[in-house]
């Protein structure tokens, strides 16, 4: 036989149906579903008189819209209150598990997946969100869909796909200290730039990957949207079994034992056939920092903002003269000791109690710095707690901070938590876009080590400075 | 409702990457239904903080009245998932984005809403940027553009979506007839990943 990536074994085991000049109708295994991108899809059912087939492969939670102030005080928003109810109601309709914000499971959606142990290997995983890709440490196939394939997995659990084309990005050695899963990300993604996996799946390979926990994996995946692949794995190994093992919706017994022998067979085969190869040194990196108006202007903490007049193609010239504009930056100065006005340490990406752990490990004994606003949002209510009982939140509170709960908070500004025009922000999100964190506001996307240094300095800080 | 021929002047958005937050920002993903989201279209780039449009955003340009053709950078629609960037430039009147590439998730929504995303080599994008306002037709039977010069060029369409456009399937429905294989298919996978719970 062949030699197959896991995509593509993953993709072989989904198929229900190939018919001659039709994408082939792919099997979804479980379908994440959130208040922002569902709403109008429930409505197709209902016009169409449709049910959800697969209830029980069905969970749904609140993040987006949600707030993360306390959960005792009333919802202020009319219109985001409006969405979360419609969510209940919908839910409550179609029978579909929904962790609200009554739960003590609710949270981000790519949170909550794997620590329920939901998440698991050779799975195909959906949701209307683009970092769903998240999962993909697990070793599954997971990407983001738009509302009305959305409506498509809730009407018939398929899809219809096209296979997309595997992308090798191999990082061997050992970190420096002080650079971390999200600086790999960053640094993969300013290599290839925001296009450069588009039509692909990256699946991440080599020593350094193997040797990152669970959540580091998470991190690296979830980005893999921000380089345009639409998905991004990890295969499993004993790292993902045992950090399933044991989790509410994990198989138990002989069923976890059948499991781990089918998951074992799912890494890439020798000789495995791959698009497009890309290859880092872990050794060679330092922490990165965003400096422009997407993921791919990223550069190492200690080079200078790149300067236009060094850019050949008229486009590409033109496109970084309006991103530093924005951004109010001078090309050729460092970015280091860019005064900031808000940290966010939170979303998708680095919410997890490991990010959490990284970020109080720099702010133990210290101040968030007069001048700047920092928010430390948990990823889930099951983070909060873990951060409660580690004494975390007592780190963050004594330092000045704001530790708030779950949701996707000041990612992405639609749920109360923004910046304020013109304000600047470290942040430990995903999406630099313009106006992103709120209309106006500018980004610096970077680790939660560099996020945390930066508020106790109020500076854009390199972290191994501080530790 | 059937993909019909377009002919249009074109606006042009000279900008690579321009993300799905740019296209409609988060705050107006707060609706349940699709209605009035074409307010949300550019919002930022085409409005000031006090509501008042920007003169020189293309699309408050007195020319850009009644466009139908978008023609921008690369990449474009990158970031999130929401399939309300397809629905806003719909509302506004846009049937076709010409452009040297589009992210993978925004293509796929586009398809499903009317919105034809066309993809042409790299002199065939420079003709059109240097032709602001020029009329441009679009036959997606044949898959052909006709540039402003007149040179016709070919572009490239799965083939099922272009199915779906001309004909007007209902994907949905078409997926629905196939309830049997799906069925089937389910039946054979039972007590290895298909239970969750």
């Amino acid at each position: 036989m062949k030699p197959r990536t896991i995509v593509e074994k993953i993709w072989d085991s989904h198929v229900v149906a190939e018919k001659p000049g039709a994408p082939a109708l792919l099997y979804v295994d479980l379908h994440l579903v959130h208040e922002v991108t569902s709403p109008q899809a429930f409505s197709t059912l209902r016009e169409r008189d449709l049910k959800v087939r697969r209830p029980d492969l069905t969970i749904a939670t609140m993040d987006h819209s949600t707030p993360t102030t306390s959960r005792d005080l009333p919802m202020l928003d009319p219109v985001g209150k409006a969405q979360l109810d419609q969510m209940t109601q919908n839910c409550k309709d179609f029978g579909i598990r929904l962790y609200d914000l009554k739960t003590t499971k609710q949270g981000i959606v790519h949170v909550i997946g794997p620590e329920q142990g939901l998440t698991q290997p050779g799975m195909t995983i959906v949701c209307g969100d683009s970092h769903t890709a998240t999962h993909g440490a697990f070793g599954a196939l997971a990407f983001g869909i738009g509302t009305s394939q959305v409506g498509h997995v809730f009407a018939t659990q398929c899809l219809l796909q096209t296979p997309s084309k595997s992308y090798a990005i191999r990082v061997n050695g050992a970190l420096e200290p002080g650079v971390s899963a999200k600086d790999i990300i960053l640094a993969v993604i300013a290599r290839i730039g925001i296009g450069g996996g588009t039509g692909t799946v990256f699946e991440y390979l080599g020593s350094t990957i193997s040797s990152l926990s669970m959540e580091e994996r998470m991190t690296i995946c979830n980005m893999s949207i921000e380089g345009g692949a639409r998905a991004g794995l990890v295969a499993p190994d004993d790292t993902t079994f045992q950090y399933i093992s044991g989790r509410e919706f994990a198989p138990q017994g002989a069923d976890w034992d059948a499991a781990v022998a089918r998951w074992k067979q799912l890494p890439s085969d020798p000789g495995a056939q791959y698009a497009k190869e890309l290859t880092l040194d872990a050794a060679e990196l330092e922490p990165m920092v965003t400096f422009g108006t997407n993921p791919g202007m990223g550069i190492g903490i200690s080079a200078a903002i790149p300067d236009p007049a060094s850019v050949s193609d008229p486009m590409e010239k033109s496109d970084l003269i309006k991103a530093l504009k924005y951004m109010d930056l001078e090309p050729g100065k460092l970015l280091q000791g860019h005064k900031i006005d808000v940290v966010f340490v939170g979303s998708c990406t680095n919410s997890r109690i490991s990010d959490l752990r990284a970020a109080a490990s720099v702010m133990k004994g210290r101040k968030v710095n007069p001048h700047v606003r920092m928010l430390v949002v948990p990823g889930s209510m099951q983070v909060k707690k873990q951060a409660e009982a580690e004494g975390l939140d007592k780190i963050f509170r004594d330092a000045g901070a704001d530790f708030r709960e779950a949701g996707c908070s000041m990612c992405l500004a639609m749920n109360g938590d923004q910046l304020e025009p013109g304000e600047y922000s470290v942040s430990t999100s995903n999406r630099n876009f313009e106006g992103r964190q709120g209309k106006g506001g500018r980004t610096f996307l970077a680790s939660p080590l560099t996020a945390a240094a930066s508020a106790v300095t109020g500076v854009v800080t390199d972290v191994r400075k501080l530790i | 409702m059937k993909f019909e021929k377009i002919e249009s002047k074109i606006a042009v958005l000279p900008i690579d990457n321009v993300d799905t937050d740019q296209i409609i920002p988060a705050r107006y993903l707060k609706s349940i239904s699709k209605d009035g989201l074409g307010e949300g279209l550019f919002r930022d780039w085409r409005l000031n903080a006090d509501g008042s449009p920007k003169p020189d955003f293309v699309l408050n340009k007195p020319e850009a009245k009644g466009i139908q053709i978008l023609v921008t950078g690369d990449n474009f629609g990158c970031g999130s998932s929401r399939e309300h960037a397809p629905w806003a430039l719909v509302q506004n009147g846009i049937r076709a984005v010409i452009s040297t590439s589009f992210a993978d998730i925004f293509k796929g929504n586009s398809l499903k809403n009317q919105l034809l995303p066309v993809v042409v080599p790299a002199d065939a994008h420079a003709e059109l940027l240097k032709s602001p306002w020029a009329t441009v037709k679009i036959d997606l039977a044949t898959q052909t553009v006709t540039l402003p010069s007149g040179r016709a060029i070919q572009f490239p369409i799965d083939a099922f979506a272009k199915q779906c456009l001309l004909e007007g399937v209902d994907e949905l429905g078409y997926m629905l007839q196939q309830a049997p294989a799906i069925a089937a298919f389910e039946a054979k996978r039972v007590g290895s990943v298909n239970t969750l719970r």
